[in-house]
């Protein structure tokens, strides 16, 4: 069993911060509905509040993990040019899509989208976490507040999905393969 | 009893609604300049930050960069303040779409 470093980078990207991060968003949704709303009778106590705060920070520093890996590590892989005259392109996965036209679709729109898309998660999340450590329960007295924090972190949600489903589907019709191979568990030949 | 108190004393809107207009600008900032390297080769050029990723790079720094400078610029005049927040809020909300708008290619190319 083996991997490219390439691969598995991409694995931390995709797998590590961007799919925990999207599991995280459901929990951070339920989270600011149930504890702030006007008509939840209950205080949250200090604990919650506490675990609130760290778990919305965290968030915030898995989206930013993922787009920057996503751009500065995976994706200057994804876009190198192949030296003229290159007729295999596994390695050169943008120029692979490109080359069909059953397959340009998931460059011209999918990587063209998901590159974009994908940083208005951690804007959005560093923003919710900020404002949830500013006022805590106070959040109680402004439900405007509240709710426009909602709906920037369905936001973040959407547009971590975005990426997060072109992601797979590019890595699934041309991955980023290549740099040095790295030997997991060694098997047996039968 | 005291610390119940502390923690409940009331909080202006003013650095809440800072952050959320802050946001929604930081948004849209990414979805406009997204579609202006696109359509103009010499600001694509010069968004060209970093050469292994591209226009990419410049985009999201200065998306990046806006954003901060709202967020502070506003916490700054907002600080200690009640806001409306109404029309801050939903001000917000039609830059975030107008951001996540822009970023969808087959939108961005109408343009």
């Amino acid at each position: 069993m083996e991997i490219t470093t390439r691969s598995l980078w991409t694995l931390i990207h995709g797998m590590g911060f961007g799919a925990l991060y999207l599991m995280a968003c459901s929990g951070a949704l339920v989270e600011l509905y149930r504890r702030y709303c006007s008509h939840n009778p209950a205080q949250p106590t200090q604990r919650d509040e506490t675990f609130l705060r760290v778990y919305l920070a965290v968030m915030a520093a898995l989206a930013w993990l993922a787009v920057i890996t996503g751009s500065y590590v995976v994706y200057p892989w994804y876009r190198a040019k192949p030296p003229a005259g290159t007729t295999n392109l596994a390695a050169f996965p943008r120029s692979l899509l490109l080359s069909s036209p059953h397959t340009s679709a998931w460059h011209n729109m999918g990587m063209e989208w998901k590159e974009y898309i994908a940083w208005i998660a951690p804007i959005a999340m560093t923003m919710a976490a900020v404002v949830v450590l500013q006022y805590g329960r106070r959040l109680k007295e402004h439900p405007q507040l509240r709710n426009t924090v909602l709906c920037f972190v369905w936001a973040s949600l959407l547009a971590a999905g975005v990426a997060g489903f072109f992601g797979a589907m590019l890595n699934k019709n041309a991955p980023v393969e290549g740099g040095d191979t790295i030997h997991l568990v060694q098997g047996e030949t039968k | 009893m005291n610390t119940t108190a502390a923690t409940t004393t009331s909080l202006p809107n003013g650095p809440g609604a800072a952050a959320i207009l802050a946001a929604g600008i930081g948004s849209f900032a990414l979805g406009l300049l997204d579609v202006i390297a696109d359509k103009v080769p010499s600001i694509k050029s010069w968004m060209n930050f970093y050469n292994p990723t591209g226009p990419l790079s410049g985009v999201t720094t200065c998306a990046i960069f806006i954003w901060l400078a709202a967020w502070a610029i506003l916490q700054l005049r907002w600080r200690g303040r009640e806001v409306r927040f109404a029309s801050v809020g939903a001000i917000a909300l039609v830059l975030l779409a107008l951001g996540i708008l822009l970023t969808f290619p087959p939108f961005a190319d109408l343009l």
